[in-house]
This record gives C-alpha cells, structure tokens and sequence, in this order.
C-alpha cells in the first residue's frame, strides 16, 4: 500500500479496501521509524493528523468525498496551516504556531479532505539548494544518505522518496521542486505563476515564488495540483481563469509533439552521464512520435546572475517583517529598539538567509539600483522573450533539471557560488513566470538523473501528458532506493 | 541686505474615507480597543498578501480630478524600506516613481480686507500609501506599546511645489485643502483623530538666491500648530544663518507645549529607503470611462461655486471664500438665497455670516443642525427686502424662528404683531408726539447737537414698539424740525 | 568591483542584522564572490528594454471596500513576543 499511487490509494479508499485513519496511521508509523535518520519532517502531530482522517473517514462515509479526500499528504513548512507549527526552517519561526490558514492548505484540508501527515523540512525561508540551511538540520536522500535531497523542498521530496508520504507540497522560486524531485527521483511541478495562491505561503520572493506539487508520478502530480489550483481573491497576483481538469490529457498521445532542446542546456557543465541519461530520454521520445527541434535560450547564462539580484532583493524585504515585535523569535538580551532588531535577527537568521538579505539590501540600496536591480529586471524581460521566441517552433523544452546528482553533504555549503549553480538550469522558468516540472529519467552510479520540462504559459496538462506518457514506458519513477521498504 | 524670503512646501496626508483598509478587509473606525482592528494582513503575518480597495482609488480620482490634473493612466505600488516598529511589514506601501495623481493646483485667497489676495499653489503629486500604526509612549516597564489598529489605513498624500512664502499663505493652503477633502467626500477631515495631518519643508533664503536647506516639520495636525511651526522654525532657522551655522537637512518635531521644533533622534538612515515596485502588487490601471464615470459624479467645486458666487450674485470674494467653505454652508445659503431671491443675496450672505454664524457659535452647533432651516432664514430675509419688517425686528423674529415659536417669519409676524408701520399718517402722529413731549431734545437739536436727533429717533421708534420703518421715522422727524 | 568592509556594515545596519567584525569580514569575501557572479549583467546592453517586475503582463485587480475581517487579536497575540493591555511592547521607541 505505501508504495501506490494515489490514484490506487484514493480507489482503495473508496472501494473501503483500507480507511483513512489506517492509511494515514501507516505512514505516520514509517515516519516514526524512518524520520529520525532521515529528517525529512520538522513537525509531527499524530493526534491531528489522526483526526483529520477520522472527518476524512465521515466524508468518504457520508458520500461526499473528492477524489483525494483521506489520502495523506505532507505539508512543505512553508506553508501556514492553523494550529501547526509553521517555522519555513527558521529559528526565526521556531515558535511560531501559524493563527491561520494558507489557501493551499484550507483547500486540501478543507475542500479536498487531504490530511496532512506533518510539516516538511525545508532550507531555511526557501534559501538553498540542498536543505543544509534549515535551522532544523539537514535532511538526508534516501538513495544515500550521506548526500543532500536538494532544495529548498528537500524534506518534502525525502519524504516521498522514503515513503513517509506519497506525496508532498512544495514550492518553487527558482528551482525548489524540480531540483529535489531530479535528486530524489520524484516528479515535481512548478505551475505557471499565479496559478496556485502565495496566501499563506511565506514569502521568499514574491515575483517568482510558486506552490506545487511533488509525488511518484505525473499521474499524481496531476491529481494534486487540480486540487491546489484556483483563484485567491487574497493574492492579488492570483489569475482568474476557468477550471481545468489537469488529468485530462494525460494520454494523449505524442505524435506531432515538438520537443525544443535549448543548445545552452546541453553544452558544459553538464555531468556527461547525466546528460547520456537525458539524451536516452530524448530517444525514448522520438519513439512515442514526438519531433525533436532545436531552440536557443541565448540569455539563459544570464538567468542566474539576475536571478541573485532579484530574489534576494525581494526577500531582504519580504523578511523585513520578522523583527521580534508581533511573532517569532526575540533575542533573549538587547538594549534599545535598534539592538532588539538587530540581535533578534542575527540570531533569528542563519547565514544563507543573512548573506541573502545583504545581497537585496545592498542592490536595492541608493546608488546601486540602477546599476543592479533595474538590469537584473531587464535581464528578466530578455530571459522571457527568449522561451517566446523558442515556444514559436516548439511545444514543450527539455533539459536536464541539475548539472549533476546529488551531492555530498557540505560538498558546496561553504562556496555560496558553486550552490546557486546547482539551479543554472531551473532558474530562468522561474523569471519567465513558465511552468516547469522534472521527471526521473535514469540512474548515475545509484543516484537518480531529473529530466526538465518546460511549457509555455498555462500549459501545464501538456507537461503532464509529455511526462505520463514517458512514465507509460520506462519504470525509472517506480524505483525505489534500498532499504525503504 | 537683511531680507529673508521663506519658501514653504506641505505633505499632507489625508486619511480616505472608506470603511475598509487599503489593502485588507480590515474596518478603519476609528477608537477601538488596541489592536483589534489589525488583521493577518495588517499586522503582516507570515504568508500574507495585499488586496487593493476600489474606493480608495476612486478617492484619489475624485481628487485629482477636483485639482485639474493628471490622473494616471498607470500607477505602481512600490515598497519603501526601513524599521519602525509601527510598520509591521518593515516597510511602507506607498507609489513613488509613478503616482496615481500628477500636476493640479489650487487656487485661494490670503489675508483679507485691503491686502487680501489670490494665491495659486501648484501641486506635484498626490499618491496612495498606507498609513503606519500608533507607538503609546506611556510606560510599560520602560517599553513602547504598539497599536496596529491604524496601520494600513488608507493615505492619499498630496504634495505641493514649494509655492508658499509665509505660514500665512501655508495655513490658507492648508485650510483650502482641507475644504475641498471634505467638500468632495474623499476625507472627513476630522484633525483630532488624525485624519489630516501637514508635514511642512521650510527653508529660508535671499531673494533671488536658490533655495536654502530644508527642514521637514512632521505630522502638524491643526492649523495653529502648523502656522506657530513654520514662524518658529523660520526664525530659527534665520539666527542659524545669521549666526554663521549652516543649516543640515533634517527632519523635525514640533512642540505644542513649548512652541518648538526638535530634531527627531530616529530616521538617521532613514534616507535610504531602498524603493522598489511591491512584487505582490500589479500596476494599477485606470481607464477613461473609470475616470469619466467619477468625473460625472463629481459635484461642483468650491473654486467653480466661489466665482459663481462673485459673478452671479456680486458677492465679494471674501464673502465668496467663506461661503464655499464647506458644502454644508454653501448648501445653506444657496438655499437661502433660493427662498429670498437673488436680490437679496448680499444680506442672504451676511446673516448666514454674521447672525447665524454667531448664534450657532454660541450654542456650539455645526450649520447642518442649524434649528433655523435655510428655507426659514430665506423667508425672513425676504420680508426685510419687501420691507414688512425692519432689520431690527428681523432679529426678533430670527430669534423666535431659533426657539421654535413658529414655522415661518410670515406667522412669528403675523402672530406676534411685527409688521412693520409704514402708514405715514400713523408715524407722522408719533413723530409729533414725541417732539411735544421732548422739548429739551428739540432744543439741543437746533442747537447743533447731532446726537439728540438719535435720541428722538430712540423716542419714536420705542412708541411704535420698534415697527416703525426707520426710514419714515427719519425724513418725517427732519421734515418736522426743519420746520 | 568589490565591497568594502564598511560598505558591508552599512548594508548590515540598513537591514538590521547585527555582525561581528569577523563575520563581517567572511561575509565580505563570500558577497564579492556573488557580486562576481552578478557582474556578468553589466556587459549586456539592455537599453530599450522594459524592466519586468512581475511574471505576469497584467493590472491590479481591486477590492470592494468592505470589513470582512473579525477582531482576533486573542489568537494573534497568542504568539507575541510580548503584550500588555492589548498592545505589543518593544524597547522605547524615541522619536
Ligand atoms: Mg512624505
Ligand atoms: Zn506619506
């Protein structure tokens, strides 16, 4: 049972083959067992996960459930679920008891009827490629643990990969599911921005930060991001659009299907058997019909550069506000106003945040506006007139989602550069504003291998069906690493 | 040369009037308990976001329109930076580069009488921000107490050119701006509670020289305090000058209690507020047929009534100018003027001046409470005109109308007798009365002294119980004793 | 170009984060090292192009000026640092 899909699981539920409180019970029993060596979860709370899926048990009783009401889920602890502990890896907001719900989590708990297993580890406020920067420790890859999970959404993909869960909440600012789900073997997705609401989800930054789902499958993801999707009249960034059913295309079949392969994706840096394990991909594709073009991202070398401008820019702002007056945590001693602030958060904040901070500070500041940020933004425009101009010969893009496998714990943690690297492919999706998502596509000395996929606008059932129908013919998803049984 | 020119720029900010916050459902109402009108989003919890109020944009269009300039057809919402710790977001949500209104100006008289004249101030900009929440100094332990119930209250701030060369001209600015808020219904106005406050930039220089080093007097909520704020600092700022110091831009506070200006000890580095366009808000967009549609809402101005006033019923324009302080008086006496007629708009204009004014005073009452209706007062002025009573026993009749002796001047006239007597035969019987019981006035008359003739006038108008008409009193007493 | 030490405690100040003179000058290597990175921006010439500020081409959508939100500053101030008669306390606030 650990190891279905939800749309197995979400069939026994129905079919009472197994309730909600047993189902979620088995999972919680595996993260007790598993948890402690792998860290995957920051917040556990047995009693309220037990009885959400008691009401989920009522519902599925009562006739009225959704398609996933009593599947359990765990939450990225980014986002603010009422009554939970909601610390986004933060010492900052290691007591902070959320007095609310995010839109994402009201509607799976409440319009959906999903229980939430726990809150997930994360880099700290989303910062990290890796999930060494969470206050709370670093989270092990199940495939092996003495190698990062990926980041930020790192315990929600570790989760899943140990089937603590079968599926998690992530969120994406410029990489922060698809990269995880690459080293973890996982299929994650990053929607269009605005699809999913940033309500309650805390913000890194705001022009580029994006919910979304992380599961075994395509399948799944479809399935779960039908249920975060929609309008949030309290995002005003939120997009009024008609309702789709993301499944819906999942088997449609790829002949006529033009896959673009952006050359700056494919040239150095690239681990070779990563990209052998790409390229077999690509293979497999012009089997299932799809044509295979060539496009150019000529600005893509640029993504990271502006990136590191606008993110930190936005978050030294966005983190303004956890400060020691209304929530969180207060530096135990401190004289005036001015030294509570400062102490606070040079305690609250570890270092990656701190740098971050000074980064957007010192880019926004007098003098240098011009020089950083206003590029960096126009950098942005010339980022996103590049997939307009590649989406014009091809419908979907595709790449490898990270450089190379999992690395080492503390193999980049002490060079900031050689970690912000680690996204140089998934970051220009994330200032286009584009749906991206990865998928598993092989194996490199025991370790997982993401391939990329990249929509235009809205696109997203697309993605999925380009991604379901690959996973029709090859089984990588369906590995699992040793031990997790 | 020892001549000073004082150059004057006001920030106003003047709180909109919607019942909802700008950016949250939050209410605005003003005096609840402490915070608990700030939301999730007001005291910027983890995860939350800004949602724009429609009303307070209109507020601004209303406005921008109302001082013929330019409303933006887009606008954006930027962040400005620093801490404070009623600004829960640690930072502000203002608009900076692009604000919603540009340009307009307003027009007012200054002084009155002989040196009265027409100032134009023009405006630079007005822009839609958030308000900051309240710090309560009393001692907690030795700690602030902060009260978020303000914060994200709606802002429009409206910002002048340095146009102003006294605070006399800054307090007519002042009190023009704070008529027109109310008059067109974006800001109660109310300075109490803080719904209008002026921050003024004074600098001083020579005539002729460019401008001098400002400084920033903040949050002047009175137009006393406001005019005692600019003199103070304009002075102190001539004796710095004066003394060889040169003045450092800052930004100061204003004591009432000791008629002061202080530099504020925070903002040091406040100067670099690192603005830029709040990511969680699109540029807001108005189009024409939101402007048209405000445009025909709009009602007509103070400026536009004020020369009507002067043009159509040959007011002055100081009469004007208080008349069209608030729509509440100008409504008044339109409606005054409407029952009198337009002939009589002159007195319609000074006893809504002068004894209303005076009589609503006393009693500590607004014009809209008045017990004496607009239509009351036009009946009575228009029995002045047509000469059934005089202006003195118009006041009688006023008085009654006040303590509700009747419903009209026709019935306190009818019923309390008030006509007054215009019979010549009748005052001619009087006139000759008096001059037989008063020999020794009539003496002192021809003697060449003026004032016994008012004492005769005195003596007639007491026997006809003060209805004669004053005028045929006159000529007939003159006639009489020339004879 | 590279930031000096001072530069990094003024940026340090302006945000609020208090670092020692060691950490400030680890962080001095590890932000010029970024800045590096950042500076391949400046070679591009950008003149004529739009900044973009948001992911999405699109305008402000408004609120209708309504309350919807209840008093809850029980639950609120639940996870305050600290409160007194409704109100958050800090260090005096000298204006
Ligand atoms: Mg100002
Ligand atoms: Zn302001």
């Amino acid at each position: 049972m650990i190891h279905s899909s939800l749309k197995a699981l979400s069939a026994a539920l129905a079919s009472r083959q197994i309730s909600s409180v047993e189902l979620s019970t088995l999972f919680l029993d595996r993260i007790d067992r598993l948890n402690p060596e792998i860290n995957a979860f920051v917040t556990v709370d047995r009693e309220k996960t037990l009885a959400m899926a008691r009401a989920a048990d009522a519902r599925i009783a009562a006739g009225n459930a959704g398609p996933l009401t009593g599947i359990p889920i765990a939450q990225k602890d980014i986002f603010c679920a009422e009554g939970w502990l909601t610390t986004c890896g933060s010492r900052m907001l290691s007591n902070f008891v959320s007095p609310y719900d995010a839109t994402v989590i009201r509607k799976m708990h409440a319009e959906a009827g999903m229980v939430s297993l726990g809150k997930t580890n994360m880099d700290e406020f989303a910062m990290g490629s890796s999930n060494e920067t969470s206050y709370f420790g670093s989270v092990k890859n199940p495939w092996d643990r003495s190698r990062v999970p990926g980041g930020s959404s790192g315990g929600s993909a570790a989760a899943i990969a140990a089937r603590m869960a079968p599926a998690a909440t992530g969120t994406d600012t410029g990489g922060s599911i698809r990269q995880p789900a690459g080293l973890c073997n996982l299929t994650g997705l990053k929607p269009t921005y605005g699809v999913v609401s940033r309500y309650g989800m805390i913000a890194f930054a705001s022009s580029l930060d994006q919910g979304g789902p992380m599961a075994g499958s395509a399948e799944d993801c479809a399935l779960l991001l039908n249920t975060m999707v929609g309008f949030d009249e309290r995002d005003s960034t939120s997009l009024d659009r008609p309702a789709e059913d993301y499944a819906r295309d999942l088997d449609k079949p790829l002949a006529g299907l033009r896959i673009g392969l952006p050359k700056e994706f494919f040239g150095e840096g690239c681990d070779a058997k990563v990209m052998a394990a790409v390229q077999s991909a690509i293979d497999e594709y012009r089997k299932l019909g799809a044509t295979i073009v060539d496009v150019s991202l000529p600005n893509s070398h640029l993504s990271v550069p502006a990136y590191y401008v606008i993110a930190p820019a936005e978050a030294s702002s966005n983190l303004s506000r956890f400060d020691g007056v209304r929530y969180g945590y207060r530096a135990p001693e401190y004289g005036n106003l001015d030294d509570m602030y400062a102490k606070t958060r040079a305690q609250g904040f570890g270092g990656e945040v701190k740098r971050r901070i000074l980064i957007g500070t010192y880019v926004l500041s007098h003098g240098y506006y011009d020089a950083y940020y206003l590029q960096a933004q126009r950098i942005r425009r010339l980022i996103a007139n590049d997939f307009v101009e590649a989406f014009k010969t091809c419908d979907v893009i595709l790449g490898p989602t990270s450089p190379s496998t999992a690395f080492k714990l503390g193999e980049k943690s002490a060079d900031p550069v050689q970690m912000y690297l680690s996204d140089i492919y998934t970051i220009a999706v994330n200032l286009a504003g584009l749906p991206g998502m990865s998928l598993p596509c092989g194996f490199v000395d025991g370790l997982p291998v993401g391939m990329q996929l990249i929509g235009n606008y809205f696109d997203e059932a697309r993605l999925l069906n380009v991604a379901h129908r690959y996973q029709q013919v090859c089984d990588w998803h369906l590995r699992r690493p040793d031990g997790i049984d | 040369m020892n001549q000073w020119e004082v150059v004057i720029g006001l920030e106003t900010h003047a709180q909109l009037a919607t019942v909802s916050k700008i950016f949250s459902g939050a209410s605005t109402a003003f005096g609840a308990d402490a915070n608990t009108q700030a939301c999730a989003v007001d005291l910027a919890l983890p995860g939350v976001l800004p949602v724009l109020n429609k009303k307070a944009v209109d507020c601004a269009i209303r406005f921008g329109l109302a001082i013929g300039a330019k409303v933006a057809p887009k606008s954006v919402f930027a962040r400005k930076n620093y801490f404070y710790p009623d600004l829960p977001k640690g930072y502000q949500i203002s608009q900076f580069e692009l604000p919603v209104v540009v340009g307009g100006q307003i027009s007012f008289p200054v002084g009155s009488g002989e040196k009265a004249y027409e100032k134009q101030v023009k405006l630079t900009r007005a822009h839609l921000e958030e308000d900051a929440g309240k710090s309560l100094h009393e001692d907690f332990q030795g700690q602030s107490g902060i009260d978020l119930n303000r914060a994200g209250t709606p802002l429009l701030e409206i910002v002048t050119e340095p146009d102003m060369r006294s605070s006399d001209e800054a307090v007519a600015y002042a009190r023009t701006l704070h008529a027109l808020v109310r008059w067109i219904g974006i800001c109660d106005g109310n300075m109490q509670e803080g719904s209008f406050r002026c921050d003024a930039n004074v600098s001083v220089r020579r005539p002729g020289q460019p401008f001098g080093t400002r400084r920033e007097i903040k949050n002047l909520n009175s137009f006393r305090f406001l005019k005692e704020a600019i003199d103070y600092e304009v002075q102190w700022q001539i004796n710095e000058i004066e003394e060889g110091r040169a003045i450092q831009q800052a930004t100061v506070l204003f004591d009432p209690d000791t008629g002061e200006t202080r530099t504020m000890r925070t903002k040091e580095d406040a100067h670099d507020y690192r603005y830029f366009p709040d990511p969680d808000l699109l540029p807001l967009v108005i189009g024409a047929d939101w402007i048209a549609r405000v445009q025909g809402e709009l009602p007509e101005l103070p400026a536009q009534k004020r020369e009507r006033f002067i043009n159509e019923l040959g007011l002055s324009a100081y009469d004007a100018s208080t008349l069209t302080a608030s729509q509440e008086i100008a409504d008044y006496f339109e409606s005054t003027v409407a029952v009198a007629g337009k002939a009589s708009a002159k007195p319609c204009a000074n006893w809504v001046m002068v004894d209303l004014a005076a009589r609503l005073n006393k009693e500590g009452l607004e014009i809209a409470a008045s017990p004496v209706s607009a239509a009351q007062l036009g009946g009575l002025i228009a029995r002045i005109a047509d000469t059934t009573i005089s202006n003195n026993i118009a006041k009688k009749v006023f008085e009654a109308l006040w303590t509700g002796e009747g419903a009209s001047a026709d019935e306190i006239i009818e019923k309390q007798g008030l006509k007054q007597i215009t019979d010549t035969g009748a005052i001619e019987k009087l006139v000759d009365e008096v001059l037989a019981a008063n020999p020794g006035n009539v003496a002192e008359f021809r003697a060449g002294k003026e004032k016994a003739f008012n004492a005769l006038v005195g003596q007639v108008m007491k026997a006809a119980k003060g209805k004669a008409n004053p005028q045929q009193v006159n000529d007939l007493l003159r006639q009489k004793l020339a004879g | 170009m590279s930031l000096t030490l001072e530069q990094v405690q003024r940026i340090a100040h302006l945000a609020r984060v208090e670092v020692s003179e060691s950490e400030a000058l680890a962080t001095q290597g590890q932000l010029n090292g970024i800045f590096e990175l950042i500076e391949q921006m400046q070679a591009v010439d950008t003149r004529g192009v739009e900044p973009m500020a948001h992911a999405q081409d699109l305008s402000q959508r408004l609120r209708d000026d309504a309350v919807t939100e209840a008093d809850r500053r029980a639950a609120y101030q639940s996870v305050a640092p600290e409160t007194e008669a409704g109100l958050y306390l800090v260090p005096k606030v000298i204006e």
